[in-house]
């Protein structure tokens, strides 16, 4: 890996915007809600996804905003309820698990594959309006119905609630159909539409990535809706099923909930993981280090994923035996976490850095998931879990692997493909500002959080005790200045789409095989099959018109 | 389909296969994307099936005496009826799979409808245990009032036939719906030794029908 590095220089310039693109191969409203493009479909999905982003944002800004002061603040206790629960179920499903694969799964995976588009077109665009049918349904069960229960759905609460709640399972059980449908198609699409020289170890590694996720997608999420229905029919007709009055066994709902919901956090953080992996070779302008490695240990997460589901249930009543199985296969998870981590930091060294907004939004990724994956080996060591279990350290926790890392993810994500997609540039300058403020941000939010968890204040929890205060007062600062980064970007990404500088075909001078169309891409991706002749992440021969790139420091 | 008024008649007597999506290079690719796709879909349905059967054995372990209680009560004539009915159906889906594959349409029509009917018989049987049931109380939950069971949990028992069964019908509708469909283009002529797909994979669809049958009808009705 001793790759001669080139060092950044200025944008080629006089690229002009090209005339046709898949933009403006039709204009009107139907050519978009009909197409069969996958490229269209992925930006219906970014429209939504974005939608969904800032619905779940301003809920959390209420939640942030009533724990303020120690007493009522804005809302009352019930109000409060139903406010965390619409944060959770719209950030988990409407936001999160469709956010990295179904926008830039949709857009980039068939191009980095080389092929026109993916498997399955028309199911493809059928996936979008399941998505927004269930959750149209799903929101407009929560906001008539009120459900209070938490994303989780625990029973016996969730089937003996007076709130409506079945019409929001029902929302769940049509969104997995989309995330299954979105799965099936891409495992098709990597299997049978590679092109000439794309064997399988010269997928870039978001393509390896993206496949680990879909495998989860298609395995798992079957076992969450046949648990929704369960807990509809109990909620509707009293079947029984979770009820012990009645026989039933309320641990069994934990078991079948959290074999889809453990895996669901890796559908979440593996494609984060694969966006990672292809910008840090374009910002460091070398070779990805460990290229199998990464690739595997994306693999080795999705299996092992799939056996850690236990460590939510440590205590509800578990053998010990199981407990410690379960502590031990969650904590192979690190394992493989590492192995990408070390690679990530090996690919940086000696590299070319450009200190660009992608770049900064790697060195959050690599904080919180370093950071939040080693809370999450404490939090698996049974005798710690038991001192932290239902805290605000769970909660901090997780919104530190899994949204830390899908928000740096989606956005390192939105910033390094924005000028592959739109063809035009945003402002670095803003773009750096920006991200600054959200890693602070995120890291101010919940860094007292970890702190009021170890103090032992509960989640969910509408009041709580004065001494708690000076931490709650940081943590919902924190989550103003992230609001004020999201709005920043909102404003520069919206004026650059019209008005940024044109960015020609590779304005990051990257290697990836996207970077290879034309920026925004032709309907067809490639005039003719194209065959690839070197590896996705290959910077040893770099062309010196590729070798250009654009930064603002 | 829309396009098989427009499609051109073979000298061998059938329709020349749809035009070749876009994306693709060769119909065997697309046959073949066809195929894993609908094994991937069946590999959804078995986890889906599995949540159920989980259920089965978790509350098998904790109350055996009502769930022996409860298989007594159900009819081993009825059920075994319905294995060989769907054991049928499945051979002739085959058969219609293997003469489609060679042009002979009208011989997969036939043997599809074969099949549809066959399911509705397996549909109507169900019918009659559902009524059974109905009359004696032997329901799930909240509704059961079924005296002959003596033991603890037979409530938690009708959930899991109920829902087993019930979620398991639904899947036979829904492959009668798929099969009648591909009778329709069989009707038509639309099949080849080049393009089959759409048989092959209904065809898979309803195998995978009778396979969890053939998991629900021992655990059931046997043990």
């Amino acid at each position: 890996m001793t790759a001669p590095i080139t060092t950044a220089g200025v944008p080629p310039a006089g690229a002009v915007f090209p005339k046709k693109s898949y933009l403006n191969d039709g204009t009107t409203i139907r050519s978009w809600l009909l197409t069969h493009d996958h490229k269209r479909i992925a930006l219906l999905y970014l429209v939504a996804v974005l939608i969904a982003l800032f619905l779940g944002g301003v809920f959390a800004m209420v939640i942030r905003l009533e724990l303020l002061t120690p007493g009522p603040t804005i809302v009352e206790a019930l109000t409060y309820n139903r406010m965390f629960t619409l944060h959770g179920l719209i950030m988990i499903f409407m936001f999160m698990i469709p956010a990295i694969p179904a926008v830039f799964g949709n857009f980039f995976l068939p191009i980095m594959l080389g092929a026109k588009d993916v498997a399955f077109p028309k199911w493809n665009l059928t996936s979008w309006y399941v998505y927004i049918a269930g959750s149209t349904l799903m929101l407009w069960g929560l906001i008539t119905g009120g459900a209070d229960t938490g994303w989780t759905f625990y029973t016996p609460y969730s089937t003996t609630t007076t709130t409506n709640i079945t019409p929001v399972m029902l929302g769940v059980f049509i969104i997995g159909f989309s995330s299954i449908l979105t799965g099936l198609n891409f495992i098709v699409t990597i299997h049978t539409l590679r092109a000439p020289g794309v064997t399988w170890f010269r997928m870039p590694l978001f393509v390896w990535a993206v496949y680990a996720t879909s495998i989860i997608q298609v395995l798992a999420t079957p076992v969450l809706g046949l648990t929704t229905l369960l807990v509809a029919a109990e909620h509707t007709f009293g079947f029984g099923f979770f009820d012990p009055a009645r026989g039933g066994d309320p641990i069994l709902f934990q078991h079948l909930f959290w074999f889809y919901s453990h895996p669901a956090v890796y559908i979440m953080v593996l494609p984060a993981m694969g966006v990672i992996s292809e910008v840090i070779c374009a910002v460091a302008r070398k070779n990805i280090f460990g290229y199998k490695m990464i690739a595997m240990s994306s693999l080795g997460i999705a299996f092992v994923g799939f056996f850690a589901w236990g460590h939510h249930l440590f205590t509800s009543g578990q053998s010990a035996f199981d407990a410690g199985a379960f502590a031990a296969i969650s904590m192979l998870v690190g394992v493989f976490t590492a192995i990408k981590v070390f690679n990530w930091v090996g690919t940086l060294y000696k590299g070319a850095i450009a200190f660009t907004a992608p770049f900064a939004y790697i060195c959050g990724f690599l904080f919180f998931l370093v950071f939040g994956g080693m809370t999450g080996v404490a939090l698996a060591t049974v005798s710690l879990d038991v001192h932290w279990q239902d805290t605000y350290f769970v909660v901090a926790h997780f919104h530190f692997i899994m949204v830390g890392a899908v928000i740096m993810g989606f956005l390192a994500a939105l910033h390094y493909w924005f000028p592959k997609m739109f063809g035009r540039k945003y402002p670095e300058n803003w773009g750096l500002l920006a991200a600054g403020l959200i890693v602070l941000g995120f890291n101010a939010t919940f860094i007292p959080q970890f702190l009021l968890g170890n103090a032992g204040m509960p989640r969910r929890y509408y009041e709580y005790p004065e001494r708690f205060a000076a931490l709650n007062v940081a943590s919902t600062a924190g989550a103003s200045l992230l609001a004020f980064g999201f709005i920043i970007i909102a404003i520069y990404l919206a004026i650059s789409l019209k008005y940024g500088e044109v960015a020609g075909r590779n304005p990051w001078g990257s290697r990836g095989y996207e970077w290879d169309v034309p920026s925004p891409p032709p309907t067809e991706n490639f005039d003719a099959v194209p065959v690839f002749t070197r590896g996705p992440h290959e910077y040893q021969d770099v062309p010196e018109e590729l070798a250009k790139v654009g930064h603002a420091i | 389909m829309q396009s098989s008024a427009a499609r051109k008649m073979t000298p061998e007597g059938w329709l020349e296969p749809p035009p070749l999506p876009h994306h693709y290079d060769t119909i065997e690719n697309h046959q073949a994307a066809l195929r894993f796709g609908m094994w991937l879909f069946l590999g959804t349905e078995v986890l889906l099936f599995a949540g159920i059967f989980l259920g089965y054995f978790v509350f098998r372990h904790y109350f055996p005496e009502s769930f022996e209680q409860a298989a007594r009560h159900l009819s081993v004539v009825l059920g075994t009826a319905n294995t060989l009915l769907l054991l049928t159906s499945s051979l002739t889906v085959a058969l219609a799979h293997h003469n489609a594959e060679h042009g002979k349409n009208r011989n997969a029509f036939w043997l599809l409808m074969a099949s549809v009917s066959m399911g509705a018989g397996f549909l109507g049987i169900k019918a009659v245990e559902y009524t059974e049931k109905f009359h004696e109380g032997a329901l799930p939950g909240k509704f059961f009032s079924f005296s002959e069971i003596t033991a603890p949990g037979g409530p938690v028992f009708y959930v899991v036939y109920f829902f087993s069964t019930g979620l398991h019908a639904l899947h036979v509708v829904v492959g009668m719906s798929l099969l009648t469909w591909v009778a329709i283009r069989c009707w038509r002529k639309e099949f080849s030794p080049t393009y089959y797909a759409p048989v092959e994979n209904a065809g898979l669809y309803w195998h995978l029908v009778d396979l969890v049958w053939i998991f629900l009808y021992p655990l059931l009705y046997l043990v």
